[in-house]
């Protein structure tokens, strides 16, 4: 589904992935983990098609497609989601109209019908029970006003709403208590499916008890070091990633 | 009737023009409206045009627009057109009772002035001073009279007709009143109208003004509107101006506001080739409340200047300025907001906020706070923002599949929702929400259709 081959990426002259190769398939969840910096958020954005950075080299396949060259929204329409780990407010863009607006946009691309105002609502009630997002947040702006958590659980009913078949949730645990984790992971399982797959940037394993990845990486300065199965987590969780950085010096 | 000529200056030319057609101008309007206007003239010879640099008109260049090609007509005009024609009125969401200016006069179609529920009297202003001149006379240029700009003068002196509107005390307008003021001719013309609304204590008025032209040719208007809002009256004044880009337009709002009483107005500059709003406010009793808002969307060269005047003349009252503008192209514009804090108008709450979005390297917009305030206990800020649509946001939307532009249009709209959200007439406010929608996605004509009424 996703082969990411030799990226290097930098910006403003300074590299920070140096060599990613990742490949993911449909119906895995993977888990990218790493220390603050390690340039995790810069490879979901990459893929999420933001243009602030340079790419310097490497390839993209997603679904056979070459990805760096589409836009955001081409990205998106061809189900690929990111949840970013910091959600932008839009005061004055009501939720609604931002979910309306997206769902039609999508179905427009596979060539269906806009759905009708009662299809919409009805879609957007079982979404925000699946998250257990309230009403007072949907009927707002979006994010505006919402705390970190509320933010977080937003975007995972984004998630829901848009149905991706390639989500990358980017630090979505950060902040959450355990009654929030559950519904984060609720959302992630409800989506899995032999054609979906998942990465899961994530700093603690704590998540990854409730969604079970088939393989983790540790993302290090800019490269993946080290790449395994669920354990793996729990061996970072164990030793820390000072761990990960004395086993680099032996590359 | 009179051709510009170049070496004169323009205010020669004008006093010039006065001479020669004060009879005309007189038998055309009310002996109450015609007493005022050898004081105004005088006036404008001492005042002058306001010049490029000066302190009030620092970017506005009123000099080329006064010296294009345009008639002056003080008589009956013959409009071989029909304008109720033109004008469908048959949009069911806002339903308002509809007066037209033409040309800056009152187009008659056999009354001149309306009894509307609740004895609101509506109609032509020239008709009013004659019918009841002691109305008209207790509020008669009592605001604009005192103003130092050369062009109020002007118009003083040259206003034949506009549109009355009259609350007594107590009534509460039902439907609002809407003014279509309709510029159209056979050649370029310059009009001058004025227009006078009066709450009483406790009464409420909801206008909406509608600028238009209807013809592609060169116009020029230079309008006053004296407001008069008594103790506790509620007054809300939308003014959308929608006129073609070869027009050129000057407004002057004289706001008066006595204890108690709130005042509201909305202008929504569309299209127009140079505008420039006048907004004074003075809060002459307690506990008066003011909003003086604006919502500017410009592009190729069109030129828009907003000046706010706030007098805190009195202790207790609040002002709020919020104007907003988004620059294409290669339009330009300013922002002045002036607030006054009078030593005696103490626990004042006046703000202030002028944010502009850019969205080409070529647009440019001058934007100028200034405060002057001799109370100390005062809450007083201001803000001004020239930026860019912000790209992260931008980048969320198209992340969720929104297309670059449908989410550049969400955004913007977003934006400007912030000051139509202010409009109190929710028929209204939909309705310019809808037009300042088809505006930002281009599809707003800007001639020959009323948007009001046919958007
Ligand atoms: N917009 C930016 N401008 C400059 N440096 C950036 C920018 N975004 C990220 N970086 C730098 O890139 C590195 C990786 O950041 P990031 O991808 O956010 O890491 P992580 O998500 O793993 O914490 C950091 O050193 C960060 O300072
Ligand atoms: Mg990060």
């Amino acid at each position: 589904m996703l082969v990411i081959k030799d990226l290097r990426v930098s910006i403003e002259g300074e590299e920070i992935l140096k060599g990613i190769n990742l490949e993911v398939n449909a119906g895995e969840v993977h888990a990218i983990m790493g220390p603050n910096g390690s340039g995790k958020s810069t490879l979901a954005a990459i893929l999420a098609g933001r243009d602030i950075y340079e790419i310097n080299s490497g390839t993209v396949l997603y679904k056979g497609e070459d990805l760096l060259d589409k836009s955001p929204e081409e990205r998106a329409k061809d189900g690929l989601f990111l949840g970013f780990q910091y959600p932008i407010e839009i005061p004055g863009v009501s939720m609604v109209n931002f979910m309306k607006t997206a769902i039609n946009e999508m179905r427009k691309h596979r060539g269906e019908e806009p759905l009708s105002a009662s299809e919409f609502l009805k879609k957007m009630r079982e979404k925000k029970d699946l998250v257990e997002i309230s009403s007072s947040l949907t009927n707002r702006s979006v994010n505006e006003g919402f705390s970190g958590g509320e933010k977080k659980k937003n975007e995972i009913f984004q998630m829901a709403m848009l149905e991706p078949q390639l989500a990358i949730l980017d630090e979505t645990d950060s902040g959450l208590d355990i009654d929030a984790l559950r519904i984060v992971a609720r959302g992630v399982n409800n989506l899995k499916s032999p054609h979906n797959a998942t990465i899961v940037i994530t700093h603690y394993q704590r998540l990854l008890e409730y969604i079970v990845p088939d393989f983790v990486h540790v993302l290090f300065n800019g490269r993946i070091v080290k790449s395994g199965g669920k354990e793996l987590a729990l061996l970072l969780e164990e030793k820390g990633y000072e761990w990960v950085r004395s086993e680099e010096v032996n590359l | 009737m009179s051709t510009i000529t170049e070496n004169i200056s323009l205010k020669e030319q004008f006093l010039d023009l006065y001479r020669s057609s004060s009879k005309e101008i007189a038998v055309n309007s009310a002996p109450l409206m015609n007493t005022h206007r050898d004081k105004a003239i005088i006036k404008l010879e001492k005042l002058g045009f306001p010049s490029r640099g000066g302190e009030e008109y620092r970017y506005a260049d009123i000099e080329s627009v006064f010296k294009q090609d345009m008639e002056k007509s003080f008589g009956n005009q013959k409009i071989n057109i029909n304008i109720r024609e033109i004008f469908h009125c048959d949009v069911p969401d806002i339903d308002t009772n509809l007066f037209l200016l033409v040309n800056g006069m009152f187009y008659n179609n056999g009354q001149m002035l309306k009894e509307l529920p609740g004895g609101i009297i509506a109609g032509s202003l020239s008709q009013a001073a004659k019918d009841y001149p002691g109305l008209v006379e207790k509020h008669y240029d009592r605001y604009a009279g005192s103003s130092k700009d050369g062009l109020v003068a002007l118009n003083t002196a040259f206003a034949q007709d506009g549109i009355f509107i009259y609350a007594p005390r107590g009534v509460k307008m039902e439907k609002p009143v809407q003014i279509v003021n309709i510029m159209i001719s056979e050649a370029g013309l310059m009009a001058q109208h004025r227009n006078l609304f009066v709450a009483e204590e406790d009464a409420e008025l909801n206008i909406v003004v509608c600028d238009h032209s209807l013809s592609a040719h060169r116009f020029l208007t230079n309008s006053v509107n004296e407001v008069f809002a008594g103790e506790r009256a509620q007054i809300n004044l939308t003014r959308i101006q929608n006129e073609h880009n070869g027009s050129s337009q000057i407004t002057h709002s004289f706001n008066h506001q006595e204890t108690g009483s709130n005042l509201a107005t909305n202008i929504i500059s569309l299209h127009g080739g140079f505008i420039r709003n006048n907004v004074y406010v003075k809060l002459n009793g307690e506990h008066a409340e003011n909003h003086s808002m604006g919502l500017y969307l410009s592009d190729k060269g069109q030129y828009i200047d907003n000046f706010v005047f706030i007098d805190h003349a009195s202790p207790n009252c609040f002002s709020n300025q919020l104007y907003k503008g988004v620059m294409d192209d290669y339009a330009s514009g300013a922002f002045t907001g002036r607030i006054l804090v009078r030593r005696d108008a103490q626990k004042t709450n006046a703000y202030q906020s002028n944010n502009n979005i850019l969205l080409t390297d070529d647009a440019r917009m001058h934007s100028r706070p200034q405060l002057e305030i001799y109370a100390d206990d005062v809450k007083c800020s201001h803000g001004s923002t020239m930026g860019q649509i912000d790209e992260n946001a931008l980048f969320y939307l198209r992340s969720r599949g929104i297309d670059h532009r449908e989410a550049r249009l969400l955004l913007m709209f977003a934006y400007t929702h912030e000051v139509i959200q202010n409009i109190k007439v929710k028929a209204l406010r939909e309705r310019i929400d809808d037009l300042v929608n088809k505006r930002l996605r281009g599809e707003l004509s800007r001639c020959n259709n009323c948007a009001m009424q046919c958007g």
